[in-house]
């Protein structure tokens, strides 16, 4: 399972009923343990490629194979964590509930849930904070709590749409770092949405730039800063070099030698 | 607590001062103006007439609320258990709902007089039947949408850890619905206290509540009318404030109730 890539996508196109074309000759392959952000226009199909590779709608045309098997099976088999722009909690449940919600489904015991619960209460840093019900929670928390849940049954594979777009500069610049740290941690392979250039060249191994109407990959930017990055990374003059060359792919022109 | 009691106090203070005035002002102007008790009795006498008459308007009192209980529990029961049918088979709403809600603008009580016939004068099901079915729109209507109106990504997500129909509703679709339940509930509580009392208008034993009134005012007994219709109201507003108090406990979590949590 290992040599296999984590997501291999061929010939996807995607047409809404409408007539809109959505996504048009995707292809792409994600590596495990790769971390790749997804960033182009409004409307160029970012989102709905990540909802196809995470099975919740029907590709139109071309294959979608995650860990070898179709998107299907692997959601079928638990292998994606989901974490959307807003941290969607279930208002009903405390923080502790929240996260153990997945494990209900998978049956997991009362305890085994109550340990793993509280192993992520730590890896995400909201001790104290299991009780509580989602509206006391500021925005950042709630959506670490979100992170949280999708991360509590170890997905091979985490989908995550634009998780800290609504978040305010501050809060996002920290939750990266927790984000690059929990990565390094779980061992698990990231596909990332985002608007925001620095965002994804702080984060990515690599950075696909797509473009709209239809949705297509117009350029693949290979991130060559070294793991663990830091506050200090997005000081770094190859940084602001990558941000620039991410920066002009997405205007569609050619990068500056 | 006691911090709490005040400011229970507090926000209960203005209501309590209205109502005591509005007391004060009604024996007042009658008094004031002489009015005739068979146009406005004085609440000192609806008052004395509640505790003389209080054995016999005790009995009557709950042998109406029983039959309000009752169509209560079948009304909202069977407009619950449609809401989840329709939910879960979209066909089902669309074949159905268009007729619930034109059946919903039909003057229910209407019908009183034949469910009489139907069920029988002196059987309290004749009651019980006039309120279950005017629990059962506002119940079905509001928890229908309750259902349905549920963030899609909270759908989504479910899908994504692979739950089933069955799950989604326990986990996702009842609970958020639950909200829209009560609201339908609390609608419901009254409804079915007014469709006992005016199903009795069209007959039923002597021993009811609206039997008692209609026969009070029939026989020029307007004391004793009005002390019905206090009781009436007493049971109506309680009935009302259980299903609040029920809803406060089952939707703790809502923030709308935000006020009544600690922290």
């Amino acid at each position: 399972m290992n040599d296999r890539p984590a997501v291999a996508i061929q010939g996807l196109t995607k047409q809404f009923k409408a007539g809109v074309t959505a996504l048009s000759g995707i292809d792409l392959e994600v590596q495990p343990r790769e971390f790749v952000s997804l960033i182009g226009p409004s409307g160029c199909g970012k989102s709905t490629l990540l909802r196809i590779i995470g099975d919740l709608i029907e590709p139109s045309a071309g294959a979608v194979e995650v860990n070898g098997k179709t998107a299907h099976r692997a959601r079928l088999d638990h292998d994606y964590g989901i974490v959307f722009q807003e941290a969607v909690l279930y208002d009903w449940r405390t923080v502790s509930k929240n996260i153990a919600l997945p494990l209900e489904l998978l049956r997991w015991s009362k305890e085994k849930r109550a340990a793993r619960v509280n192993e992520l209460l730590g890896l995400v840093e909201l001790e104290g904070f299991e009780d509580h019900h989602p509206w006391q929670l500021s925005g950042g928390m709630q959506q670490r709590v979100a992170i949280a849940r999708a991360l509590s049954f170890d997905p091979a594979l985490l989908l995550m749409d634009e998780p800290f777009g609504a978040l305010d500069e501050m809060t996002r610049e920290r939750l990266n770092l927790e984000l690059l740290r929990i990565w390094e941690a779980s061992g698990s392979t990231i596909v990332f949405v985002t608007h925001s250039i620095p965002e994804a060249v702080f984060l990515s191994t690599r950075v696909v730039v797509m473009s709209a109407r239809p949705g297509r990959v117009s350029a693949v930017v290979d991130v060559d800063l070294p793991y663990p990055r830091t506050a200090r990374t997005r000081e770094e003059p190859r940084f602001f070099e990558l941000v620039t060359e991410v920066r002009e792919r997405l205007a569609g022109g050619e990068v500056a030698a | 607590m006691t911090a709490t009691l005040q400011q229970r106090a507090i926000d209960w203070g203005p209501a309590v001062l209205v109502f005591v005035l509005g007391i004060v002002a009604w024996q007042g102007l009658v008094v004031a103006f002489d009015v005739k008790d068979f146009l406005l009795p004085k609440p000192t006498q609806i008052a004395q007439t509640l505790w003389d008459e209080r054995s016999s308007l005790w009995h009557a009192g709950i042998y109406t609320f029983k039959e309000a209980l009752g169509g209560f529990a079948l009304g909202s029961s069977l407009g619950i258990l449609s809401a989840l049918l329709f939910a879960n088979f979209r066909w089902l709403g669309t074949a159905f709902m268009p007729f619930a809600v034109a059946a919903n603008a039909v003057p229910i009580i209407a019908f009183a007089p034949i469910f009489n016939d139907w069920f029988g004068l002196l059987n309290p099901f004749s009651k019980m039947a006039i309120a279950a079915v005017l629990c059962f729109f506002p119940v079905l209507i509001n928890t229908l949408r309750g259902l349905t109106s549920v963030d899609p990504r909270a759908i989504e997500l479910m899908r994504s850890y692979a739950a089933g129909n069955v799950s989604i509703f326990r986990r996702v679709r009842i609970p958020a619905s639950l909200p829209h339940m009560f609201a339908g509930l609390k609608i419901a509580s009254v409804l079915s206290m007014i469709g006992a009392i005016v199903g009795e208008y069209f007959g039923g034993p002597t021993t009811a509540l609206g039997v008692t009134i209609l026969n009070a005012s029939a026989y020029s007994n307007f004391t004793l009318a009005w002390a019905g219709i206090v009781l009436a109201s007493a049971f109506g507003i309680l009935f009302y404030g259980a299903v609040a108090a029920a809803e406060r406990l089952a939707t703790s979590w809502d923030p709308s109730h935000r006020d009544f949590q600690t922290e």
